[in-house]
């Protein structure tokens, strides 16, 4: 485990310099009951350079799985640009469009309910190879036989129906629908926060191993910064729809500047006790606020232990305050 | 791990021992000794109506003054000629039954086919769709579910004049809205699941997915009640019959002769008995028949 990290994580030969997915301003507004609106993404900016993995992280209802599911089109944007390989996502013809549509693909969170009952397999795999392309029965079949053996399913497994495997097959038969069009960019949605622990390891060494043989971008969603932790490069922090801080995982671990993330990565659990019981826990006060009535000024300013006037009346944008490190705080820390 | 290896070990010798898919099939229907038994009864039934000519002892409505209300064969006074009696016109009800039993399994069967075909295909665009398309849609059926079914197939009767075909349509369209409500509920749960939200990201087209994802998940209730409901639509058309809307005479079916045996029930028991018994046990096969399905359709409670 610790040499695949060292491997492909440090290495880092996989990353290219060039921008695969460029998002500006990407808003999402829900309109609920009672003309209230729910801002579920505020205005987030990132980019995805092609080969790396950005992880995502943030509390339940920080819009991060809102944001996932704008980029491969589940929901409408409100506002903002998404620009993949080079184009503009509302300025694509149709062709272009579908052709994106396999370009982008998903890893769900539940297993279980991410796959029809009622289909063996070999047909949920093939599913995203008969709606793109024209191969013939013998190809489609074939081709679902070497995704089998990429995500490490026996190919007997074919015929089966998915009640049939654990959770983490069925996770297995999730990645291999979601790479069988050999995709440029994977959003993982929290793809291994229902399996059980001892099985997670499993799944994102497996998918570790898959970026580098299909040369995949990844944006990995999660609630947590261990599972981040483990399988990203650079690291964005959301809270209440907006990012706070984005930068490399080493920087994010070692510097953290937005006092939320701080807070993160002091609750992350230590195995060595001695440093355990040397490290400052910060414990957040409060619930975070509601989508629907979100904090003036900076929004974070309400659970803040560092909190001063300006906080409370002006927003701070993301601003790269390090080469490579970007923060939404006018008091940031660990700042040199 | 050690025990996922186990479990597919199972499932390897479970792979090789599948067959062709018919054999498999057959095997599963004697597993289900209810599903046998109904298949079984359906069969005999169906080839009952084809065979009726070759198997009546009678026209069935040949009228024979001397031999009025004869009891079945057991009964005193009955006799062997007459199985199960003669009617209050010296019909014999053995041969009515058997020819009845082509209108009513056509009329039966059809009409909920046709409610069936109408009432999935709407209750998934409804519920798949939703807005505006779903709100109109089930306002025309809950304006269905108004008129009181007998009403409305009188006054259709009355107008297109009463006919298999006619009975047929007018039984299908006062159906056909239980099946689109349970169908769109159901679609409604199963849309919001991840293999649709995942079968949308591929970019598979919307026609796709309510056939390939959302349709053999809705189907099970479905089957359930449409089984049931093929009692129904016989009892109903029994009802038509009676009220003189239904199959018109000469030509026999259960309900006709269920309602004419009506008068006779205080005094000779056989006249209504017969064809009633005679629709309880299709309805019973079929509901069995139904329940098989329902399971074998289902591949968790396969084996």
């Amino acid at each position: 485990m610790v040499n695949l990290q060292n491997q492909s994580r440090n290495g880092q030969d996989v990353i290219e310099d060039k921008i695969l997915l460029e998002v500006n301003g990407l808003k999402k507004y829900f309109h609920v009951e009672k003309n209230q609106i729910l801002k579920a993404v505020d205005g987030i900016d990132f980019t995805v350079l092609q080969g790396e993995t950005l992880g995502i992280v943030g509390e339940s209802g920080c819009g991060k799985s809102t944001t996932g599911n704008l980029l491969i089109h589940l929901l409408d944007k409100t506002e903002g640009t998404i620009i993949f390989n080079g184009l503009d996502m509302d300025k694509m013809t149709k062709e272009e469009m579908r052709k994106s549509r396999a370009d982008i693909q998903m890893i769900f969170q539940d297993p279980y309910s991410s796959l029809n009952p009622r289909m063996r397999v070999k047909d949920i795999i093939a599913e995203p190879i008969k709606t793109h392309t024209k191969l013939s029965k013998k190809e489609i079949n074939d081709e679902v036989n070497r995704l089998l053996d990429a995500v490490g399913l026996d190919r007997s497994y074919g015929n089966r129906y998915p009640h049939e495997f654990s959770g983490g097959q069925r996770q297995r038969i999730g990645i291999a629908r979601a790479i069988a069009l050999r995709p440029k960019l994977v959003i993982c949605d929290e793809p291994v926060s229902a399996l059980d622990v001892s099985i997670q390891a499993q799944i994102l060494n497996l998918l570790m191993r898959l970026q580098k043989e299909f040369k995949l971008t990844f944006i990995f969603i999660a609630h947590g910064l261990p599972a981040v932790k483990y399988i990203s490069n650079r690291i964005a922090v959301m809270y209440l729809g907006r990012i706070v801080e984005i930068t490399t995982k080493n920087e994010l671990f070692e510097k953290p500047m937005h006092p939320y993330t701080e807070s993160l990565v002091s609750a992350v659990p230590l195995p060595d006790p001695t440093i355990r019981d040397k490290r400052e826990r910060i414990v957040l006060q409060d619930d975070i606020p509601s989508n629907l009535n979100i904090p003036t000024g900076c929004r974070f300013h309400s659970r803040c232990p560092y909190v001063q006037d300006i906080c409370k009346m002006k927003e701070p944008s993301l601003s790269e305050l390090e080469k490579g490190h970007q923060v939404a705080c006018f008091f940031p820390r660990n700042l040199n | 791990m050690v025990v996922e290896h186990k479990n597919s070990d199972q499932h390897l010798i479970d792979s090789k021992t599948n067959g062709s898919s018919w054999k498999i099939w057959l095997k599963r229907l004697w597993k289900s000794k209810t599903g046998t038994v109904g298949l079984l009864v359906i069969f005999i039934v169906i080839l009952t109506a084809i065979l009726a000519p070759v198997l009546a002892p009678f026209n069935p409505n040949e009228i024979d003054p001397e031999k009025m209300l004869v009891p079945p064969f057991w009964s005193e006074g009955g006799s062997i000629e007459h199985l199960l009696g003669t009617d209050n016109l010296g019909r014999d009800i053995l041969s009515r039954i058997l020819y009845g039993s082509r209108v009513s399994l056509l009329v039966g069967i059809s009409s909920v086919v046709l409610a069936g075909i109408l009432g999935v295909f709407i209750g998934l665009i409804s519920g798949y769709y939703g807005g505006f398309l779903d709100t109109i849609l089930m306002r025309i059926v809950d304006a269905f579910l108004a008129i009181p079914n007998i009403l409305f197939a009188l006054v259709f009767l009355a107008v297109f004049g009463p006919s298999v075909v006619t009975l047929i349509f007018v039984l299908g369209i006062t159906n056909w809205v239980s099946y689109a409500r349970i169908v769109r509920g159901e679609t409604l749960s199963v849309k919001e699941r991840e293999f649709v939200k995942a079968a949308r990201a591929i970019g598979v087209k919307n026609m796709m997915i309510i056939m390939r994802h959302i349709l053999p998940n809705v189907i099970s209730s479905f089957i359930v009640i449409s089984t049931l409901s093929v009692a129904t639509t016989i009892i109903m058309e029994a009802s038509l019959s009676f009220l003189g809307l239904g199959i018109q005479p000469p030509t026999v079916s259960w309900g006709g002769i269920l309602s004419d045996g009506r008068d006779y029930l205080a005094t000779s028991w056989w006249l209504a008995t017969f064809p009633g018994l005679a629709i309880t046990i299709t309805v019973l096969a079929i509901i069995f028949l139904g329940d098989w399905l329902r399971d074998i359709l289902d591949p968790r409670t396969k084996g």
